[in-house]
């Protein structure tokens, strides 16, 4: 198997990152039973998304906004039917063109919000771990206040004033989702600093002299780090959840700058009195899928990298590959 | 016994003392957010084409126009007085809005939690017991699929299936319009209220009425439930209590039931009360869904018109609600599990 492979050969060479990299997998390729079918059926939705999302020019039959075609006019609210395989809605578009190109906003809002939680969520969260003191006191408190909003109340005000003066975009809306998020990767992030902090390879690089920069870098960052893939994967999938609900509420993207699903939900509430179920049903089907998706890796991927969770094959596994993840104490 | 009541005590006190800057800084916050951010709140709740000298006066009758610092200190005795402050647009005190409005989201929210309660901790004890079975599997996938339904969407799945194709249901309103205009009101509940006035057709119209969106509500967080449980059960099950149960030639069911389940669900009460700022969040989505009465279709309203003040206030007593029932949470945990109190 891949995963004996760094201990191979006899006299090993000193550890390369990518050897760190395959290390931090080889818990992937050890996965197995019902976790190994999620992580894989995860993997190929979301993948699947992503091509639809990339593709969207070539595979969308119309623009998101069109209405007409070769200077016809589509039909309003027309049920599937050959020509608009998802029907159409009240504003005469193609509800399936709606929903492919919905694919592209969505991801990216997704992939802008979680840049910037990682981006600021991580760093914060390790440097107030390992340095502790008032910064970290200061920053816990706030971070903790934020945690208190209802997340979506947070992410319809924060959107609400950012509208006001910069305009519903793509921006506005991964801004407001990530105030949701940076808290949540501070915490995680902190307390495992902060437990990493006191093991004795972290002592022993202090006493060697090393600088409290290159001891985060070299030594804290990597252990740390494990944790996010499957936090950011489950964070995607909630982020997802946020934007359809601003979207829904009227506080997502703006009509004339993208298609967005939670926005054609909400188009199509009032369709449903007079059972009209095609302009809802597929937006909808669209969001429930990617975030089944998301959730599935993200779950197969904590379940894998979570010692306490992992099943593991019977076949010995040397105590070399078992070391690096921690076990944070509970 | 005088020693657990006097530690209990000193934990509450502790526990006090610490949500105390905790508020001071979500007060704050809100503040900042609303008060301190570019942009006049009076003009653009005003529709921003007013005249100015229309503008000065509301500015200086609700005291925008004092230096921010001495509104702030004026913001902060006001909340500590119980005054929320009163809205911009229609001049409602904001405590009248929770009154009113947040019985219905109240009535809301409590049944989707028994709902949440019922569904969650079966699917989720059945799926940690019967791991990596077909059980397991169709629970999970259950929670799984249930996490990714957005409330709204499920809402008009159920609107599309019960009410405008079987005609069962209604899908909007907490009751008929007669109804709602003649129920004698005591507690804000109509499921209680119509009991109390002894009216069994006003009782039945608001249950109806109360069914879909307290369903809709209380399976989507019934989906946080399931996955927690069954994390909790399958930890619950490793335990070495467990082994030494099994050692002792104890009864499957009996180290099932008995030793185990009843553990992995301490946590549940803990998960409840981080379930209130969830199950807030999607009540402002159920109640816009079903056109609820509740707070948060109130304070979407309000955003609407933007009115700040109105806002500032709802948002305050959302945030509230979430610190006083984690408080209480923490509470009973502490009562339940000694290990708690420190």
């Amino acid at each position: 198997m891949a995963v004996a492979s760094p201990t191979d050969t006899p006299i090993q060479p000193p550890r390369s990152r990518l050897s760190g990299v395959r290390r931090a997998f080889a818990p992937v390729s050890e996965a197995r039973g019902m976790t190994r079918t999620m992580l894989w059926l995860g993997a190929g939705i979301t993948l699947a998304f992503v091509l639809i999302a990339v593709l969207a020019p070539v595979i969308a039959p119309y623009d998101f906004d069109a209405f007409e075609a070769n200077g016809k006019r589509f039909p309003q609210l027309a049920p599937p039917s050959r020509d608009h395989l998802m029907g159409t809605n009240v504003q005469s578009t193609d509800v399936l063109s709606r929903v492919i190109w919905g694919t592209q906003t969505e991801l990216k809002v997704v992939i802008v919000s979680l840049i910037i939680s990682i981006g600021v969520g991580v760093p914060l969260g390790l440097f107030s771990g390992y340095f502790g003191g008032k910064l970290d006191r200061v920053l816990v408190l706030l971070m903790d206040a934020l945690l208190v909003f209802p997340f979506l109340l947070l992410a319809i005000v924060i959107a609400f004033l950012l509208s006001d003066r910069v305009g519903q975009g793509i921006l506005t809306a991964a801004i407001a989702i990530t105030v949701v998020y940076i808290p949540l990767y501070f915490r995680v992030v902190r307390n495992h600093t902060i437990s990493i902090r006191e093991e004795p390879f972290v002592e022993a690089a202090r006493a060697l002299g090393a600088r409290p920069l290159t001891i985060i870098r070299k030594y804290v960052f990597f252990n740390v780090v494990q944790n996010v893939p499957p936090l950011a994967t489950l964070n995607a999938a909630d982020a997802i959840l946020t934007l359809a609900a601003l979207g829904f509420l009227g506080y997502g993207i703006q009509p004339t700058e993208g298609a967005e699903w939670g926005y054609d939900v909400n188009r199509a509430v009032s369709d449903a009195a007079s059972g009209i179920w095609w302009t809802g049903l597929f937006p909808g089907l669209a969001i429930v899928l990617l975030v089944v998706g998301l959730t599935l890796l993200g779950e197969g991927l904590s379940e894998t990298i979570n010692p306490v969770l992992r099943k593991r094959p019977v076949a010995p596994v040397e105590l070399e590959a078992e070391r690096p993840l921690e076990v944070e104490p509970r | 016994m005088a020693s657990k009541g006097t530690s209990l005590r000193k934990y509450a006190l502790v526990r006090l003392a610490l949500v105390v800057p905790l508020i001071f800084i979500v007060l704050t916050l809100v503040f900042l957010l609303m008060r301190v951010a570019p942009g006049d709140p009076i003009s653009a709740s005003l529709g921003g084409h007013a005249p100015q000298s229309q503008i000065d006066e509301i500015k200086a009758e609700l005291g925008y126009d004092e230096p921010i610092w001495k509104q702030y200190f004026e913001y902060l005795g006001q909340i500590a007085r119980g005054n929320l402050g009163t809205t911009i647009t229609d001049r409602r005190p904001v405590t009248d809005i929770v009154r009113d409005n947040g019985a219905a989201t109240l009535e809301l929210t409590f049944y989707a939690m028994i709902v949440a309660i019922i569904v969650g901790v079966t699917f989720g004890l059945l799926a940690g017991r019967y791991r990596d079975t077909w059980i397991d599997g169709s629970g999970r996938l259950f929670g799984i699929v249930i996490y990714a339904m957005p409330v709204f969407f499920l809402g008009l799945m159920a609107q599309l299936f019960f009410g405008s194709y079987l005609g069962w249901l209604p899908t909007s309103d907490r009751a008929s319009p007669i109804v709602e205009a003649t129920m004698e009101t005591h507690t804000g509940f109509f499921t209680v209220d119509s009991l109390i006035n002894g009216d069994w057709n006003a009782f039945t119209d608001s249950v109806k009425h109360l069914v879909l969106p307290a369903v809709t509500l209380g399976l989507v967080t019934a989906g946080v439930f399931i996955r927690l449980i069954r994390v909790n059960v399958i930890r619950t099950m490793k335990d070495d209590y467990i082994e030494a149960a099994r050692a002792r030639g104890i009864d499957e069911r009996s180290v099932v039931y008995d030793h185990a389940f009843r553990n992995a669900l301490v946590p549940v009460i803990t998960v409840v009360g981080l379930t209130v700022a969830l199950l807030l969040s999607g009540a402002v989505l159920t109640e816009t869904t079903f056109n609820w009465p509740g707070l948060g279709h109130t304070l979407l309203t309000y955003l609407q018109n933007r009115d700040y003040a109105a806002v500032q206030g709802l948002i305050v007593v959302f945030a509230l609600v979430v610190v006083v029932a984690s408080l209480v949470i923490d509470f009973v945990n502490a009562y339940i599990d000694p290990r708690i109190r420190y």
